[in-house]
């Protein structure tokens, strides 16, 4: 396979298109009545500006979208379309939350694998509940998992203020994670944790599951053709599918318990910007490849990054970036649909 | 029954039509003219390009080099409405009908402005009334077999009012009946003075109804002649790109079958198949479906090791329930089966049952026995192993990276017959075998299935043209209306089994051959 060279030549058409939406997004601010040039600046400072900006802003926002965005290209590599990230990884901050209150007295390399799993735990139960209403009653997880998304949203709202609410309930948050729980930091006087180098051990494993195993390659064939799959391969279509939910929520789970043990400490009620909707657009504009994943969640935690501090210095609101994040999926798209058909004759 | 040809005015002309796919040249130069009132067939064995350059007519891709002209003057189509818009209508080999919608819904689709069912119930009814084309306007397109399917395709393209109809391998999913009633159609139509291009493979029908032929080899135009003026070795020869035809060997083309039979009468001895054991059984098995219809009803079947067992049947009699049974791909509702762990099967739709078209060709290798596979795939293993089928059977692929879509149909069907004669150890159940198949491919196919009969495998063999089914098997069978018959080895007999069965089909399932 040209897996080597298909990804560069993604890269690059990805960096083009990257390069038209920002000239979007000048038009854009100038038709908007910002100056054009100091905001941009602001942007590229705030992602790249200094070592601090790109260890403590871009990374530490690659990480939860990069572990969400890998849950995204599970399903949608099965054809399932989990919209339901975003709740999965809020279950999956409150689980380790709630499980982080059991693990006093334990040292870390106990307590914080048990706070991801059970967070990943979580996340893939919740998927599972998507799962079964798809397999067993034929709701639509696109349904199901936004609605599911709210469930989970709320559910986190009253665990705040009222179970995992802090011992003096004065804040709608949870009671700060001790230090000798919280992910170990990397770099001295950064955000940047551990939690990196999970991010990328996750990714390369997704990518070999995916690419290597028996049941990564059943899982991408019941997403290709499911009627194949099943026919010609004797493929449990079901189960396969099932087991894309587990993983699928799991994973999303594992980004919401990496991001309570790294970087928030707490859970609260606006505990997730929609990093699990983010993560779909990571996700497509990786075109569902793991590896991809982590470039693009390295962009988009750029982008947010960026975007901060342009609202920060240059007073221009930060929902602009979103409007770019989106030019970026539809031109990625678009790009997609141009490209001349392979096929040949397919007739005769 | 050849016509005298019609001297009609020159419709459509091409002249010097070029199209590369890549580095694949699909048409280099062809020509092709086609009169007001005449039935022109096109022909050309697999990947010869018949269906590119029809595309090239209907707007679905733009020629590189070459000139059309339509009604004399010099055109160029830009999209299949355009076409529709000057009197160009296709019917594509694969339908592009929407399942869930009545036929009347999918003929409107397309149209313009505002949508009354029962306005447009009537003009698809006036409109086939017109053509002599039975079909319902309110039934649902998912429920119609495939012959009403390619009625309301038909009837799609003449509610637009075309006076050139493309139809590529029409006669390809039909049942003979139903493959004559179009024939017949064809010839009634292009006789009120439209112009028919019959895409076909199929010789016999190619000379029966057309005016006029045109032979396409490698993307070029090798032959153009009155049909009359013709016979099946001149054109076979020009199939082949000049080569002298030595019959014997294009003999599994179902138009030069009849001349084959002769040779063929040498293969195994029938008497030395009843000693050999016995490899699929169905004790009186029957399939409901989930409507609770009786698809299969109490059949009993035994098929040997190194025995060809055929079926017979008119679309919708069972037979596709049946084989899904006997390959284990479909559980019986009742009665005992007794089948190998592992049975190969072809189904007749490989896009839909048998490849993930845009995975390379030794993914699709391991898509056999995927379900049962454990731990890290070795896909060197499988690369060599696609390359091993595709030397084996011919099948023309730069590699086995090869995306499965890139290759043409007849050789995804020897991809797909490889893949799991390699896999089956003593079985293999095949479903129209040749479908869309030119007759070298089909040469191919038909040899592969042999091979594996005299190796020693259990196959069973439907196919919707019965030459087909006598040319291949050691046993016969009728299916009619869910009942398994045995019959005699004889196109005829068969041919009458599973007919009058289909008279008994036909009074108690409105879905039968003519609905």
């Amino acid at each position: 396979m040209t897996t080597l060279r298909s990804f560069a030549t993604t890269t690059a058409r990805v960096l083009v298109l990257l390069a038209i939406a920002i000239a979007m997004l000048a038009v854009l601010l100038m038709a908007t009545g910002h100056e054009v040039i100091p905001a941009l600046s602001a942007m590229v400072r705030g992602a790249f500006g200094s070592y601090y900006a790109i260890t403590s802003a871009t990374i530490v926002r690659m990480v939860p979208l990069a572990l969400a965005g890998l849950a995204v290209s599970v399903a949608f590599r099965a054809g399932i379309l989990n919209i339901g990230a975003e709740g999965q990884l809020l279950v999956g901050a409150a689980a380790a939350t709630a499980m982080s209150g059991t693990l006093g007295g334990v040292p870390w390399f106990i307590g914080i694998p048990v706070m991801l799993g059970a967070g990943a735990i979580a996340g893939g139960a919740w998927a599972a509940i998507a799962g079964a209403l798809r397999l067993r009653f034929g709701v639509l997880e696109v349904i199901s998992t936004i609605m599911l998304n709210f469930v989970a949203q709320y559910l986190t709202g009253w665990l705040v203020r009222g179970p995992l609410q802090e011992p003096t309930r004065v804040n709608p948050q949870s009671v700060t994670l001790a230090p000798e729980l919280q992910m170990p930091v990397l770099l001295e006087g950064t955000r940047l944790h551990a939690g990196v180098l999970l991010v990328v051990m996750v990714a390369i494993a997704v990518w070999w599951w995916l690419r290597r195993t028996a049941s990564g390659f059943r899982l991408r064939a019941v997403g290709a053709t499911p009627t194949a799959a099943a026919s010609a391969g004797g493929i449990d279509v079901p189960r396969t599918m099932f087991g894309a939910f587990l993983v699928s929520g799991l994973l999303a789970g594992l980004a919401g318990s990496v991001e309570y043990t790294g970087i928030t400490y707490a859970l609260y009620e606006n505990f997730s910007p929609g990093y699990g909707y983010t993560a779909i657009a990571v996700a497509l504009l990786a075109r569902l490849h793991p590896l991809g994943v982590v470039a693009t969640a390295l962009l988009f935690g750029a982008l947010e990054a960026g975007a901060n501090a342009m609202q920060r210095d240059a007073g221009v609101p930060n929902v602009v970036v979103s409007v770019v994040e989106a030019l970026l999926i539809l031109l990625v798209l678009a790009a997609d649909r141009w490209r001349p058909s392979r096929a040949a004759e397919t007739g005769t | 029954m050849v016509t005298t040809a019609p001297t009609g005015a020159v419709l459509l002309s091409l002249d010097g039509i070029t199209h590369t796919f890549g580095r694949m040249r699909a048409l280099d130069g062809a020509s092709l003219q086609v009169r007001a009132g005449s039935v022109h067939a096109l022909l050309g064995e697999n990947g010869a390009g018949k269906t590119t350059l029809m595309r090239v007519v209907f707007g679905l891709l733009r020629a590189q080099q070459g000139e059309m002209h339509w009604r004399g003057a010099p055109i160029t189509m830009r999209s299949p409405s355009d076409a529709l818009a000057h009197g160009i209508g296709m019917v594509h080999q694969h339908f592009t009908l929407v399942p869930s919608m009545t036929v009347a819904e999918n003929i409107a689709l397309g149209g313009h402005g505002g949508f009354d069912p029962q306005q447009t119930a009537d003009r698809v009814r006036h409109v086939a009334a017109r053509a002599g084309l039975v079909l319902d306007p309110t039934a649902c397109v998912q429920d119609l077999p495939v012959g009403a399917q390619q009625r309301c395709e038909i009837v799609k393209a003449l509610a637009r009012d075309v006076t050139l109809l493309i139809l590529d391998e029409p006669t390809a999913v039909l049942a003979p009946t139903e493959a004559t009633e179009l024939l017949r159609w064809m010839r009634g139509y292009a006789d009120a003075g439209n112009a028919v291009v019959l895409i076909t493979h199929k010789l016999r029908d190619a000379l029966a109804v057309a005016d006029d032929i045109t032979v396409l080899h490698r993307g070029r135009t090798v032959l153009t002649t009155p049909a009359r003026d013709t016979d099946q070795g001149r054109v076979a020869t020009a199939m082949l790109g000049g080569a002298t035809v030595r019959t014997a060997e294009v003999r599994p083309d179902s138009d030069t079958r009849d001349t084959a039979h002769a040779a063929l009468s040498v293969g195994p001895p029938d008497a030395v198949a009843t000693a050999r054991p016995i490899v699929l059984a169905l004790d009186a098995v029957s399939v409901r479906d989930a409507a609770g219809v009786d698809r299969v009803r109490s059949a009993t079947l035994q098929v040997r090791a190194g025995e060809i067992v055929g079926i017979g049947a008119v679309e919708g009699a069972g037979q596709h329930e049946l084989l899904r049974v006997l390959a284990g791909r479909r559980s019986p509702t009742a009665g005992r089966r007794v089948i190998p762990e592992r049975v190969g099967f072809v189904p007749e739709d490989r896009h839909r049952d048998a490849l993930l078209l845009d995975a390379p060709l030794f993914e699709n290798t391991a898509l056999q026995g995927a379900g049962a596979r454990r731990g890290v795939v070795d896909w060197n293993a499988f690369r060599a192993r696609t390359a091993a089928v595709l030397h084996r059977f011919d099948v023309r692929a730069s590699g086995p990276d090869a995306v499965a879509r890139t290759l043409s149909g007849g050789n995804q069907q020897k991809l797909v017959l490889g893949r799991e004669l390699e896999a089956a150890g003593e079985a293999l159940v095949v479903e129209n075998p040749s479908r869309g198949l030119d007759f070298v491919a089909t040469d191919a196919v038909h040899r592969a299935l042999r091979e594996a009969r005299n190796a020693g495998m259990a196959v069973v063999v439907y196919s919707s043209d019965l030459d087909e089914v006598v040319l291949l098997a050691d046993r016969v069978f009728a299916m009619h209306n869910g009942t398994l018959l045995e019959s005699a080895k004889d196109r005829d007999a068969l041919g009458r089994a599973m007919l009058s069965g289909a008279a008994v089909v036909s009074a108690d399932m409105p879905a039968g051959i003519d609905a």
